[in-house]
C-alpha cells in the first residue's frame, strides 16, 4: 500500500474529507462547447465568504484543496483566495484555462506555493482548440501562460478532454506536454450538464476511436495488461466503496452548495446556511451516498469489470440512480475488455450516439 | 548540535491527521507522514523556538521519554526533514518560516 493509500484509508475511517473540489466562479473567458456548466455569475461567493468556508475545511481536516471554475482568474481575489488557502498549509492545485497567466501571475502561483497547476488543451492544432473554446488566439495565450508557469518552476499537467471534434490530435497535445516539461492526462468523458442537460453527450467518442485510445502504449503503458480480461470478484471488491466522492471528497460550488462530486450534482447543504462541518456530519445525502457498497450496486454488483471498472456513482446518478451503471463507463469497460457488462446485459444503452445509440443486439453480433 | 531552532517550510502542505501529520512537498510532491512524537515537533516548529525547548516542552511531559535521548531522535529528526527541504534549520531564530506557522489547525 502506497503512503498516499494509507493516507487515504486513514482519512475514510477518521471520516476526513481529506480533499475539497471548491469552484469560485462559473464565469469564464471561454465557452467550451463541451462544457457542463451555465456560466452564470450572479451572487456567487463574496472573498469573506470563501475566506471563511476555506477555513472551515482546514478544521475539517481537509489537506487537498483544488481550486477551479469556470476560470477562477476572473476573479480579482483569486490570488487573495489561493494565499490564504497556502496560509492554511492547504495543498493547493489550481484548475485554469492560463489564457490570463502572465509571468507575474505564474511568479505569484510559485510563490504561493501552489503545488500543480491543471490547464485544460484540446490539440496542439489553433483551428481545432480554438473551436472548441470558441475563444479565437487562446491555444496561443494558453501556450504562453503554461510556458511561463513553468518557467516559474510551477508543476503543470495538460489535462487532455477527447471528444469527437479533437480524437485525433492527442498524440499533438502529449507532444505539447513534452516540449514543455509538462504531465499529461487524458479524459474520454464527455458528461451532461449539471443542469440535466444531456445534449453535449452527442459529443463522446465513439467507441472505435476509444478502442484506438485504449489500445495506445504511450497512453496506456502494458496494453495487454490495460485490455485484460477482468479478474474475478472477491469479497473485498464487493465490500468496497464506489469511490471517494462523498467519503473523503466533496464539492462545493460558487453559491456554497456542497455535493459528493463535482460531477455528482447531488445537493447536501449550503454552507451559506450551515456550517462545513454539520453538512459534512449531519446531511441525509452524503449518509445515502456513504452507505453504497459494490455489492448493492442493483446492476453492477453482479458484473464481472465490478473490481476494474471506472464506474463514477456521479454519472449514474445523472442517469437516473446512484446505485446504476454510468453508460459511458460501460462502454469504458467494454471497450477495454471486450467483456460485455451487465449494464449492457439488463439492457442499459450507450447514449454516447444520441441518434445512433447501439443496442445491445448490435453489440453481441 | 549548537543551539538549533526549527521552522516549517514555506513550500510545504500540511495537516494534522488523527495523530498524526499529512505534509506534502510542493517541490517535489513527496508525500511524508509524521508520528505522533514528529507532529508534535513539526506544529512547535515555528522558527523562534530552541529544539531542545520544543523536545523539553512538548515531548516530554507527554511521552515517558528521557530528555537526553528525546532530543537525541529530535535532532535526527529534523535532520531528515531538513534534508527534503520540508523543515530549516538554523543556529539562530528563523524569520523566513511558513507563513501558516503556528496556524495550522
Amino acid at each position: 500500500m502506497s503512503l498516499m493509500e494509507e493516507v487515504n484509508r486513514k482519512a475514510l475511517g477518521l471520516g476526513v474529507p481529506l480533499s475539497v473540489h471548491l469552484d469560485v466562479t462559473y464565469q469564464c473567458n471561454e465557452r467550451c462547447e463541451h462544457c457542463y456548466l451555465e456560466h452564470d455569475g450572479e451572487d456567487e461567493l463574496t472573498t469573506s465568504e470563501i475566506r471563511g468556508f476555506i477555513g472551515q475545511f482546514a478544521k475539517a481536516g481537509t489537506f487537498f484543496l483544488t481550486i477551479s471554475g469556470g476560470e477562477p482568474l476572473l476573479r480579482r481575489d483569486c490570488f487573495e483566495i489561493i494565499e490564504y488557502a497556502r496560509e492554511l498549509e492547504f495543498n493547493v492545485k489550481l484548475k485554469t484555462n492560463a489564457v490570463l497567466v502572465r509571468e507575474q501571475e505564474a511568479r505569484r502561483l510559485r510563490e504561493a506555493g501552489v503545488e500543480q497547476v491543471q490547464v485544460s488543451v484540446y490539440s496542439h492544432k489553433a483551428e481545432i482548440h480554438d473551436a472548441i473554446t470558441k475563444l479565437p488566439g487562446s491555444l496561443k495565450r494558453t501556450l504562453g501562460g503554461i510556458r511561463v508557469m513553468r518557467a516559474a518552476g510551477l508543476k503543470v499537467t495538460l489535462a487532455n478532454v477527447l471528444m469527437r471534434g479533437n480524437a485525433g490530435d492527442y498524440a499533438g497535445v502529449r507532444e505539447l506536454a513534452t516540449e514543455t516539461g509538462a504531465q499529461y492526462t487524458l479524459d474520454p468523458t464527455i458528461t451532461s450538464m449539471l443542469n440535466g442537460d444531456s445534449s453535449i453527450l452527442g459529443m463522446r467518442l465513439p467507441s472505435e476511436e476509444l478502442r484506438t485510445v485504449f489500445r495506445d502504449e504511450r497512453l496506456v503503458g502494458d496494453v495487454g495488461e490495460f485490455c485484460a480480461p477482468p479478474a474475478a470478484v472477491d469479497d473485498g471488491v464487493r465490500e468496497g466503496i464506489p469511490c471517494s466522492a462523498g467519503h473523503t471528497s466533496c464539492y462545493v460550488s460558487p453559491w456554497g452548495e456542497v455535493y459528493p462530486c463535482v460531477q455528482f450534482p447531488l445537493a447536501c447543504g449550503n454552507m451559506r446556511r450551515q456550517s462545513f462541518a454539520e453538512i459534512w456530519a449531519g446531511s441525509a445525502q452524503l449518509r445515502e451516498v456513504r452507505g453504497i457498497r459494490a455489492k448493492h450496486l442493483s446492476t453492477c454488483s453482479s458484473c464481472a469489470h465490478l473490481g476494474t471498472c471506472t464506474r463514477c456513482p456521479g454519472l449514474a446518478f445523472m442517469e437516473g440512480n446512484m446505485r446504476g451503471p454510468s453508460s459511458a463507463d460501460c462502454e469504458k469497460s467494454f471497450v477495454r475488455a471486450g467483456v460485455v457488462t451487465a449494464g449492457m446485459l439488463a439492457g442499459h444503452t450507450f447514449s454516447v450516439r444520441g441518434s445512433e445509440r447501439i443496442e445491445l443486439v448490435q453489440i453481441r453480433v | 548540535m549548537k543551539e538549533c531552532y526549527v521552522g516549517r517550510s514555506r513550500s510545504v502542505a500540511a495537516r494534522q491527521l488523527g495523530e498524526e501529520m499529512v505534509i506534502m512537498s510542493a517541490v517535489d510532491s513527496r508525500l511524508f507522514n509524521l508520528n505522533p512524537v514528529a507532529a508534535l515537533i513539526w506544529k512547535a516548529a515555528d522558527g523562534k523556538t530552541p529544539l531542545m525547548k520544543i523536545v523539553e516542552e512538548h515531548i516530554c511531559p507527554v511521552f515517558e521519554v528521557k530528555q537526553g535521548e528525546a532530543l537525541q531522535d529530535a535532532e535526527q529528526f529534523v535532520r531528515e526533514l531538513a534534508a527534503h527541504g520540508i523543515l530549516l534549520l538554523a543556529e539562530s531564530p528563523i524569520v523566513e518560516t511558513s507563513a501558516g506557522a503556528g496556524k495550522a489547525p
